[in-house]
């Protein structure tokens, strides 16, 4: 897969918006598959999909700062 | 519930509901309509109690959008522009937009900022204490009760995104960017088979029910009808672009909690992953669009177009609101152990 270069936003007290060319990998090496091209990785740890982000953290009232 | 599946064409099983609504589907098909239509939905606005609620009124105005969308195939495409109907649709739409301004609460509006736009949709969503159908669904609801329940969403979600795709010619830079980054998302990324729509479709035959437009209209209230009536109006009328993104921001921002609960609901009641997946794939899915929908669109839009900034919280309490009312309808319905649909053998309710 070729494609632009990858970005990581943090957005203001929610995920980290990952776009553009990435692979997301287990700790062990192992490839994690991801549905669409734009992908939120959980940044709050109360996600039930983790990586991803399930919207959780604005139940919890996290904050980023 | 009758789930059985007819051999009719779309249009064949949808019935009027008065007689704006029979003017409004006969002209539709070509045929003259044996009234004039515009005085008819004049009438229609005057006599009503209730825009909102009117089923008569709702259905007209649900058609006279069908044939924008073609999503009802047997209406005639020559028609999308017919003067009487046009002025028909602006008679309705006026009464139908000064009745939903009517009861959407004020909201104060931020400075025109990105950030501070994201947060006070943040803000907006979260503090909606309306009914929850997805925890209702979840706990409690019957096997039968989620079939009805996949009814009354599939006036929406077998055309899921199409009403926002409106705003993507009027919008420009980041906000367009923005729009398309999540209606690509929508419409499966390039492969047809992961289209929103289409995984819906697939959950309703999954679980047992006609998948093809337009086989439940008879069958849902004028407020499911005037829950998806309002994102066409915003859609379809540019001077409402910051009510149809507000919109998207809302229906975004209330979208991946409830999706969970709907999917737990689902698998309680022994529904397979077909049905199902639509809903697990909005959780993630929704997680991120409603990211970009607030800060990337809604906010990039604001700051380019500070006044359309009451229209963008507009959009989105009118999208809290009317859900609300759905979820009223059909929780006060299910809770005192009746069906949520009309009851069409009868003549309707």
């Amino acid at each position: 897969m070729t494609g632009r270069r990858a970005t990581i936003s943090p957005y203001p007290d929610g995920p980290l918006i990952v776009r553009g060319d990435v692979e997301l990998r287990a700790a062990d090496g192992s490839r994690i598959s991801t549905h669409r091209r734009t992908v939120a990785l959980c940044r709050c740890g109360l996600s039930t999909i983790k990586p991803f982000c399930d919207g959780t953290h604005k139940a919890a009232g996290f904050k980023a700062d | 519930m009758n789930v059985t599946q007819s051999a009719s064409t779309a249009v064949e099983r949808v019935s009027a509901r008065g007689p704006l609504s029979a003017a409004v589907l006969k002209s539709l098909q070509g045929e003259g309509p044996g009234v004039d239509v515009a005085s008819s939905a004049e009438q229609a606005v005057a006599s009503t109690a209730d825009v909102i609620r009117d089923d008569d009124v709702q259905l007209a105005l649900f058609l006279l959008y069908a044939v924008v969308y073609g999503s009802i195939p047997e209406l005639d495409a020559r028609r999308e522009w017919d003067l009487p109907l046009i002025a028909a649709r602006l008679t309705l739409e006026r009464a139908f937009e000064a009745a939903i301004r009517a009861v959407v609460p004020d909201w104060p509006v931020p400075e025109p900022s990105a950030g501070a736009v994201a947060s006070t949709l943040f803000k907006v969503t979260s503090a909606d204490t309306g009914p929850s159908l997805s925890r209702f669904l979840a706990k409690k609801a019957t096997r039968e009760q989620a079939l009805e329940f996949l009814v009354l969403r599939s006036i929406y979600t077998l055309r899921e995104a199409d009403p926002h795709s409106w705003a993507i010619p009027r919008l420009r830079g980041r906000a367009k960017a923005a729009l398309v980054e999540i209606q690509a998302d929508e419409y499966g990324g390039g492969q047809a088979e992961r289209v929103h729509a289409e995984l819906f479709a697939k959950a309703m035959r999954g679980a047992g029910l006609d998948d093809r437009y337009g086989g439940y209209v008879d069958v849902v209230p004028a407020v499911t009808l005037a829950s998806m009536n309002m994102m066409s109006l915003f859609g379809l009328n540019r001077r409402l672009i910051g009510a149809i993104v507000g919109h998207l921001a809302a229906f975004e921002m209330t979208s991946s909690i409830p999706s969970r609960l709907y999917a737990d609901g689902l698998r309680r009641l022994g529904f397979g992953e077909d049905v199902t997946d639509y809903f697990d794939e909005h959780v993630e899915a929704d997680a991120v669009h409603e990211q970009i929908a607030g800060r990337d669109l809604a906010g990039a839009l604001a700051e380019e177009h500070p006044e359309l900034l009451p229209d963008i919280l507009f959009g989105a309490t009118a999208c809290l609101t009317l859900d609300g009312v759905v979820a009223e309808h059909v929780l006060e319905r299910w809770q005192s152990g009746r069906c949520a649909l009309r009851d069409v053998t009868g003549g309707g309710e």
